[in-house]
């Protein structure tokens, strides 16, 4: 009988009695308990809680994180994601004392390095941007849209106009629309157009003077640069709106051409996408935002600053923006991963972060290229760090949807695309290799969706064969969940 | 060049199968009037060598809690991460890997986050809990935006100026441009004033937000402030320290509706104050009006157990501009972390570090205010916090404390947001499990002359 104690879960693995743990005795004088905390505040029993030895909880979760997928085991090519390398050196970096130990309260002057590498990060930030007015809070992308978007609308309550429209096509991804309703904002959505970029004339259609913001993502969702942006961002202006550009496909652009030169005004960087914060199997990412010098005194604070003495000495400290919208979070903003995207900009330079752009380019291209026999790419004649594929001529000559292919490539060794987004596309799988695959993984990959598009059909439903579990019926789970382990799950 | 895999013929092989001449050409999408005609002025590229020698330069100007004893807290705090946590958190399986959309690639992670919502429901008490926001303050905003959805009450939240500072300007942050009066309750004595409480709730209440223990490090009356907060039909929110949990009541037991909590001290760093980890937890009535990623047990094809992502008709990615929230990433690797700490710890555990903690600091406080012209702000029970106040000058406090080689604050003169009274003369100290009486008496002796 097979050792099923690898997947049990932590409750079930239980056994009373059990310590991981010791503590030291007090060393300080023992007080009655009802000295310390009157007993009207203190809990009547311990709460249930799993007990285990330091070996039991080491191999569960050893044995769970086999279970995983990820970028160090798999190629990972999850379109709009940019599952790239993340160097080993930045973690060993990120964790040294003086960065990890840091207290957020801690004095100004005695965390001067921590301010000048966070400092050295909002100057790099705004030359990549060409947009030089830089705040490093916000926690993930989604709040940096969210903030954005209250700085614009900060910025046109200044201006004592009332905007409410923000707009955006419909390929944007799904936090564009979420941020602008949080933010209180109505939505307009663009419909899409045949060739998978935003038409300027519908564009026109929409714009008057309740147009706050349009929010637009270049590349876009589907892989395109929109050849138009000058134009778009120049009618935006017209209508006395602002751009702002979604900075999750900055992967293509780096060191090409800038949102601040093409017409943004406003955007966000996915640190962790761009600049190689692990990704955390979801999480912790950071958003910090970029703007034009005129948005610059509504940034959410703090931000850094720096001083220079007449003696030429330099000191940073934190300062708030004149009329910022306020804080985001609380403290200073996700620094782990912000200093990943530091030592990850301070080893490439500017030329190594051209050449990312440029192979991860080439790499999709390529694939794009082997693939197109099989899974054809219905817009664009080529592609920049990403493309979407369609599975429709799978789906209607053999039955096999863009789903059945995703989960039978995990037979074969590699991640699956995103599929079915962007939603302007039928049967879609939306790939982006990175530019850190190499040519071989790429070949690989290729043979392996060749395979998989002369398999048998049947076989291909029931993907996947070899993974711990396949295909869980999420229907069932979305209609009664059972989102926390409780004794009788095992009776 | 770094990170970088094609070698120049594999290059040329890739252009030709592709059928053009350079990379350049793979660009032609980009009209030539937008491309950027120089280089980024970026600094020069490092070895990985050279990197860390600049890296550790830098570090090495920052003082830390290992190398002053760290007495600082108001939300961040220095308590101790068993060896295990770091081991498991750094294995590539996990931190390299993404949001677990495909249910089958993912299951350690996803397994893991459901660990960590049923203990962190242990923990408080409550229900159900999702798998992570992004820190303690945009939790408490989530957690108000949740209350009025539940209450279908968009018009005022009612807040305890004994909440974080931080926390309470995120809130007027968040709901800046909603049309929903945030209205704080001042608190002179450390604690909720009842009447003023009471008189501030109305029908129109979405939720009553308190912090347990609070900014002050004192213990608030969650109990009766929920029962104020129900009597008219509000809800009551609660922002809790998880180790405090492993001593106090839980929330569960008090009648709180919705828990969230700053989980730092659950074996996160402080790295300077994130990423951290956002908790929410609440009654399982609420459960489809709850923000972020949930995961759900499920079973397989063939009838296995199994987990997915659950309940994600409510998202961003499906319901788009009437999502429950707007957040798209949860913080993962937190809670796998939070979730070993919790683990290795068990109930036994947090009870010993929420003991050791809160004796610590009761004898910190003893030694503290047995000096002269030190005393303690406030009359209310604490638990590992407490605030002094120091009328003859608390910076020149602090500075002496700091010369002979201790941090303790944040001073509350950083706080707008808090009573003048309290702000100029006061100081925050936390004392964790990691403080010994020998560094606390060699505190006390440090400032005994400030």
């Amino acid at each position: 009988m097979k050792n099923e104690l690898a997947t049990k879960l932590l409750f079930e693995l239980s056994v009373p009695g059990r310590r991981a743990t010791q503590w030291p005795d007090s060393d300080v004088p023992e007080q009655s308990l009802d000295e310390l905390i009157p007993s009207q505040f203190r809990a009547e029993s311990a709460p249930s809680m799993p007990e285990l030895t330091e070996s039991d909880v080491v191999r569960h979760f050893v044995n769970l994180s086999t279970k995983n997928f990820s970028v160090d085991t798999h190629f990972y090519p999850l379109g709009s994601c940019t599952m790239k390398y993340n160097p080993k050196r930045h973690e060993r970096l990120a964790a040294l004392d003086g960065l990890g130990n840091l207290h957020p309260y801690q004095r100004e002057e005695d965390s001067q390095g921590m301010l000048q590498i966070l400092y050295e990060m909002q100057e790099m930030l705004g030359e990549i941007a060409g947009l030089p007015a830089v705040s490093l809070q916000p926690a993930a992308g989604a709040q940096g849209e969210f903030t954005a978007l209250l700085v614009a609308a900060a910025y046109f309550r200044d201006r004592g106009e009332k905007r409410t429209k923000v707009i955006f096509p419909s390929s944007a991804h799904g936090t564009n629309p979420a941020s602008a309703a949080l933010a209180g904002f109505d939505c307009v959505q663009l419909q899409a157009s045949s060739n998978g970029l935003v038409d300027p004339d519908d564009l026109q259609s929409h714009l008057d003077d309740s147009t706050a913001v349009f929010m637009i993502t270049n590349p876009n969702t589907l892989g395109l640069f929109e050849r138009d942006i000058a134009r778009i961002a120049g009618m935006i202006h017209d209508a006395g709106g602002l751009v702002y550009i979604d900075g999750a496909n900055m992967n293509a652009i780096l060191g090409i051409t800038r949102p601040g030169d093409f017409g943004g005004d406003m955007m966000h960087y996915n640190v962790h996408k761009t600049f190689t914060g692990p990704h955390g199997a979801g999480g912790p990412g950071a958003g910090p935002i970029a703007v034009r010098s005129f948005l610059e005194d509504y940034l959410p604070g703090p931000v850094v600053r720096k001083d220079t003495a007449e003696d030429g000495s330099v000191t940073y400290r934190l300062a708030d923006p004149p009329n910022s919208i306020g804080r985001m979070r609380s403290f200073f903003g996700n620094v782990g991963i912000l200093l990943r995207g530091y030592f990850y900009l301070r080893t490439l330079g500017a030329d190594g972060l051209r050449a990312v752009s440029e192979n991860a380019v080439l790499n999709a291209n390529y694939l794009r290229e082997k693939l197109k026999d099989i899974l054809p790419v219905p817009q664009g004649e080529r592609c920049m760090h990403e493309f979407v594929s369609s599975g429709k001529l799978q789906k209607d000559e053999r039955g096999v949807t863009a789903m059945d292919i995703a989960k039978r490539l995990l037979d074969y060794g590699f991640h699956a695309p995103t599929v079915y987004f962007p939603l302007v596309v039928a049967e879609a799988l939306m790939i982006e290799p990175t530019e850190t695959e190499s040519k071989e993984t790429l070949d690989a990959f290729s043979e392996a969706l060749h395979a998989i598009a002369s398999e048998d059909p049947e076989m291909l439903h029931q993907a996947p064969h070899s993974t711990p579990v396949s295909r869980p019926d999420e229907v069932a789970a979305g209609r009664k969940p059972l989102l926390t382990w409780t004794p009788c799950l095992n009776d | 060049m770094s990170y970088l895999f094609n070698t120049p013929q594999q290059t040329e092989e890739m252009l030709a199968a592709i059928g053009v001449g350079s990379v350049e050409d793979l660009l032609e999408q980009i009209p030539e009037s937008l491309r950027l005609d120089r280089k980024l002025d970026l600094p020069a590229p490092k070895s990985e060598l050279e990197l860390e020698q600049h890296v550790r330069d830098l570090a090495g100007r920052n003082v830390t809690a290992s190398s002053r004893s760290c007495f600082l807290g108001g939300g961040a705090y220095d308590h101790f991460v068993p060896s295990v946590v770091d081991e498991i958190a750094s294995r590539g399986e996990f931190y390299t890997a993404y949001t677990p959309y495909q249910a089958e690639a993912s299951q350690g992670s996803l397994q893991a986050f459901f660990e960590f919502q049923t203990l962190i429901c242990q923990l408080t008490g409550m229900d159900v809990s999702n798998a992570s926001l992004y820190e303690g303050g945009t939790a408490v905003s989530e957690a108000a935006f949740m209350a009025m959805r539940v209450t279908n009450r968009h018009q005022r939240v009612v807040v305890l100026g004994t909440v974080h500072p931080e926390f309470r300007q995120v809130l007027h942050t968040y709901t800046d441009l909603l049309p929903c009066e945030i209205v704080e309750i001042p608190c002179q004595d450390g604690g909720a004033d009842l009447n003023l409480v009471k008189e501030q709730l109305d029908e129109k209440t979405a939720c009553l937000v308190v912090q347990q223990p609070n900014f002050f490090g004192c213990l608030e009356d969650v109990r009766e402030l929920s029962e104020l907060a129900h009597q008219v039909g509000a809800l009551s929110v609660v922002s809790v320290d998880p180790i405090s949990l492993g001593m106090l009541e839980r929330p569960g037991n008090l009648g709180v509706d919705i828990v969230v909590a700053e989980g730092q001290p659950l074996g996160i760093p402080l790295q300077y104050g994130g990423p951290y980890l956002g908790i929410l937890a609440c009654r399982k009535e609420y459960v489809r009006k709850i923000p972020g990623r949930i995961v759900s047990l499920a079973t397989d094809r063939n009838g296995k157990r199994c987990f997915v992502l659950g309940l994600q008709t409510r998202e961003q990615h499906i319901r788009r501009e009437k999502a429950t929230s707007n957040i798209c990433t949860n913080q993962g690797l937190l809670a796998l972390r939070a979730t070993v700490y919790m683990s290795l710890l068990g109930a036994d555990g947090l009870n010993r570090v929420a003991e050791l903690s809160c004796r610590k600091a009761h004898y910190a406080a003893e030694q503290l205010t047995a000096l002269d012209g030190v005393e303690l702000m406030f009359p209310q029970p604490f638990f590992k916090e407490f605030v002094l106040r120091v009328e003859k000058g608390v910076e020149r406090f602090t500075d002496a404390a700091r010369e002979a080689g201790f941090d303790i604050g944040p001073l509350l003169r950083q706080f707008d947001s808090i009573d003048p009274s309290v702000r100029s003369q006061g100081v925050l100290v936390a004392v964790t499990e990691c403080r010994s009486r020998d560094e606390i008496d060699a505190l006390r002796d440090a400032v005994r002359d400030f």
